[in-house]
């Protein structure tokens, strides 16, 4: 089943386009890997299989919803890691982790099961917890973006540049969540510039350029 | 697509000449022609009345009556576009708002005027017709505004219907609370009635109305025009540039 | 319809909490309104009495102006680092997040309606003649306030001059609103002598009807 399928898709940001015709299929359980220069398209084309933008021209469907009309439950399973952190900087760690739970409609008997997990995953101990995001380091608040971001086990992860600013552990430690997850029955597209790490880990690698895909080439996971 | 050149057809010739030509009949009759209002008390028979002024009403009034016309335009066509979501509402929407912005403008400017010499006032705070008038006239600079805050177009028109939308709701609720604030108006219940009514005033008028309404939809019309011309040469940008970036881009790979 | 209380809840006390925490409201906000009163009693040269009489009109001129900074300060919240993406993509019902910033705008506005209040009455010398009146117009009318001011924020938004644009789109709106506010003070401070229960009645059906119209314009927004 294709979780992601793209038809000549153009969609614009401020008049401009990002996306100039898109075709991509990703199937269940895949780790896509998006690469590509600066501008290429590779954030807008998160967002738009976020549900986040009206697409121009072209069909969509995500997770078997359409990307024109239906973009409301499409917002609700997936999740998105952009390079903004999303956590309100006047609240702690643990009161932003708890508020986006909660807000996320997560049953309210599993709600402190999942956010200690989530915590304890990206490793953000009692101190870290209860500190103020202002306060944090650019690593430290990358990785309470991302407890926020598993603590609501989207079915689609799409993921912008999940390894910017993280240490050797950091990083590690998001490509075991990737893995992970996938074993649990999630699909993955990550873009990024650390081309190594990825190519290890992905299924497929898709080269945009000029806001469409000019190459399909398989990853080293497989 | 071809995308003509002009934003002038033979209708829109039409109208406009006509217009011209209706509108320099009204003139030569308003200041011309028709007699200076001038009345006797009929007992001490002093002389009393607008005198001159009363010629500005031939614009005034019609004007007015046009904003309104204008206005109501404005917000049918922001509900078109809501329901429709289509770029011929939107475009109708911001064409009627900019020309009755514009004619608003001129409603309390003739108006100012008039009310210098007949209430003896530029202004007047107590009047209810004049304060909502003003604020009907914030509201769309608000709206118009608004519009020209984004960068792309497409991105304003829900907005945009939106606020034009609460505007129009709002204007009578303006106009109530205004009224119940000072309850005192300058505004004679209809200055048409008081005026001695001869024909050819009465005429003039009517012609006022006419041509005003045959100069705004002259306006919009072309402003309309206006837009779908930039909305054309958008979307040819755009295209041109879906082009351009996967031409160039190719070739680098 | 529980689960919308809920996160109606969620959201208004999630911005109190950042206001209490940075305390923008306290250090900023209430400095501002306070500097009105005093500009105003400077500007105006006025003798105690054209004070007392004008006090109700520049109660809610500070109230109106200090409105527009909590809108302001409301929406850089959820702009700064991009929160507003992640409430979208929460699930959360549009109608609970218009309404819970509206409650809490509402809450701050409140609040600062006392710390002006308390300054009218110590530097305008205002006497309460009917403290009810009071106390229900500035209720009702701070959510009319809200109301709009959050839908005009959310309108506004995003657009980088938030600042300059939502005055003049949100105050000529507000007009009916700062009639009968002020009217009803007026009574209520015994310095007119008219109806302003009526005048109440007024800003009551306002206020019933602007947050009516807010939720409309909301749904639209948010639609896809």
């Amino acid at each position: 089943m294709s979780v992601v399928k793209l038809e000549g898709l153009v969609a614009l940001l401020e008049g401009f386009p990002a996306l100039t015709g898109v075709d991509l299929t990703v199937n269940a359980g895949e780790i896509v890997f998006v690469k590509g220069p600066n501008g290429a398209g590779k954030t807008t084309l998160l967002h738009l299989c976020a549900g986040l933008i009206q697409p121009k021209e072209g069909k969509g469907q995500i997770l078997g919803h359409d990307l024109s009309s239906e973009r409301t439950p499409i917002r609700k399973r997936v999740g998105l890691l952009s390079h903004s952190s999303g956590l309100y900087r006047d609240l702690t760690v643990l009161e932003n982790i708890t508020f986006w739970t909660q807000i996320a409609g997560v049953e309210k008997s599993e709600i402190d099961n999942r956010i200690s997990w989530a915590l304890e995953r990206m490793e953000l101990d009692n101190k870290l917890q209860n500190q103020k995001v202002r306060s944090l380091s650019v690593g430290q608040k990358r990785r309470a973006s991302l407890a926020v971001f598993i603590v609501r086990r989207p079915d689609l992860w799409l993921m912008d540049e999940p390894h910017a600013g993280l240490d050797q552990e950091g990083r590690q430690a998001v490509d075991d969540l990737i893995e992970e997850s996938v074993k649990a029955g999630a699909t993955v597209i990550v873009a990024s510039h650390d081309l190594e790490r990825v190519l290890n880990l992905a299924t497929r690698v898709v080269t945009l350029s000029g806001g469409a895909v000019v190459g399909v080439d398989h990853g080293g996971n497989k | 697509m071809t995308v003509p050149i002009t934003t002038a057809s033979k209708g829109s010739k039409i109208l406009g000449i006509t217009s011209i030509i209706g509108f320099a009949v009204l003139i030569l009759l308003a200041f011309f022609v028709t007699d200076p209002d001038i009345r006797f008390h009929p007992e001490t028979g002093e002389e009393f009345g607008q005198f001159d002024a009363v010629r500005l009403l031939y614009l005034h009034v019609p004007m007015a009556i046009v904003t309104y016309l204008a206005f109501v335009i404005c917000a049918i066509a922001s509900a078109g576009y809501l329901i429709k979501r289509t770029f011929w509402w939107d475009s109708m929407a911001h064409a009627a708002g900019e020309v009755g912005t514009l004619t608003c403008a001129l409603v309390l400017i003739t108006g100012s005027i008039w009310g210098r010499p007949v209430w003896n006032t530029w202004w007047e705070w107590g009047d209810v017709r004049l304060m909502s008038t003003l604020i009907l006239f914030l509201l769309f600079l608000g709206y118009l505004a608004l519009r020209g805050a984004f960068v792309s177009p497409q991105r304003a028109a829900r907005p945009a219907a939106i606020v034009a939308l609460i505007a129009v709701l709002d204007i009578p609720l303006i106009n109530r609370s205004v009224e119940w604030w000072e309850n005192r108006t300058l505004h004679q219940k209809s200055t048409l009635s008081e005026l001695k009514i001869e024909d050819l005033t009465l005429f003039t008028l009517m012609l006022g109305i006419l041509v005003s309404v045959l100069v705004m939809s002259w306006l919009i019309l072309h402003r309309f025009r206006v837009a779908w011309l930039e909305h054309m040469e958008f979307e040819q940008g755009v295209k041109s540039a879906i082009e351009e970036r996967r031409h160039i881009d190719n070739k680098e790979q | 319809m529980k689960r919308l209380f809920a996160d109606i809840g969620l959201i208004t006390s999630k911005d109190l909490k950042i206001e209490l925490r940075s305390r923008v409201l306290t250090n900023q906000v209430a400095p501002f309104a306070l500097m009105i009163l005093v500009l105003f009693g400077i500007a105006l040269d006025a003798d105690q009495q054209s004070l007392r009489n004008f006090a109700s009109g520049l109660f809610w001129i500070s109230v109106l102006l200090c409105a527009l900074m909590a809108i302001s300060r409301s929406m850089t919240i959820e702009r700064d680092d991009e929160a507003l993406v992640g409430l979208n993509l929460s699930g959360v019902d549009p109608i609970a997040i218009f309404l819970g910033k509206t409650c809490a705008i509402a809450i701050q506005l409140l609040v600062l309606e006392i710390f002006l209040g308390v300054g009218i009455i110590l530097l305008y010398r205002s006497e309460v003649e009917d403290l009810w009146l009071l106390v229900a117009t500035g209720l009702f009318a701070c959510i009319a306030v809200s109301a709009l001011g959050t839908i005009f924020g959310f309108l506004a938004s995003g657009l980088g001059v938030r600042e300059t644009l939502l005055p003049i789109l949100l105050l000529p709106l507000l007009l009916p609103v700062l009639i009968g506010a002020t009217r009803a003070f007026d009574d209520a401070l015994g310095v007119a002598a008219i109806n302003g229960w009526n005048w109440f009645a007024f800003v009551a059906g306002l206020t019933v009807l602007l947050t009516g119209v807010g939720a409309g314009a909301n749904y639209l927004l948010a639609e896809n």
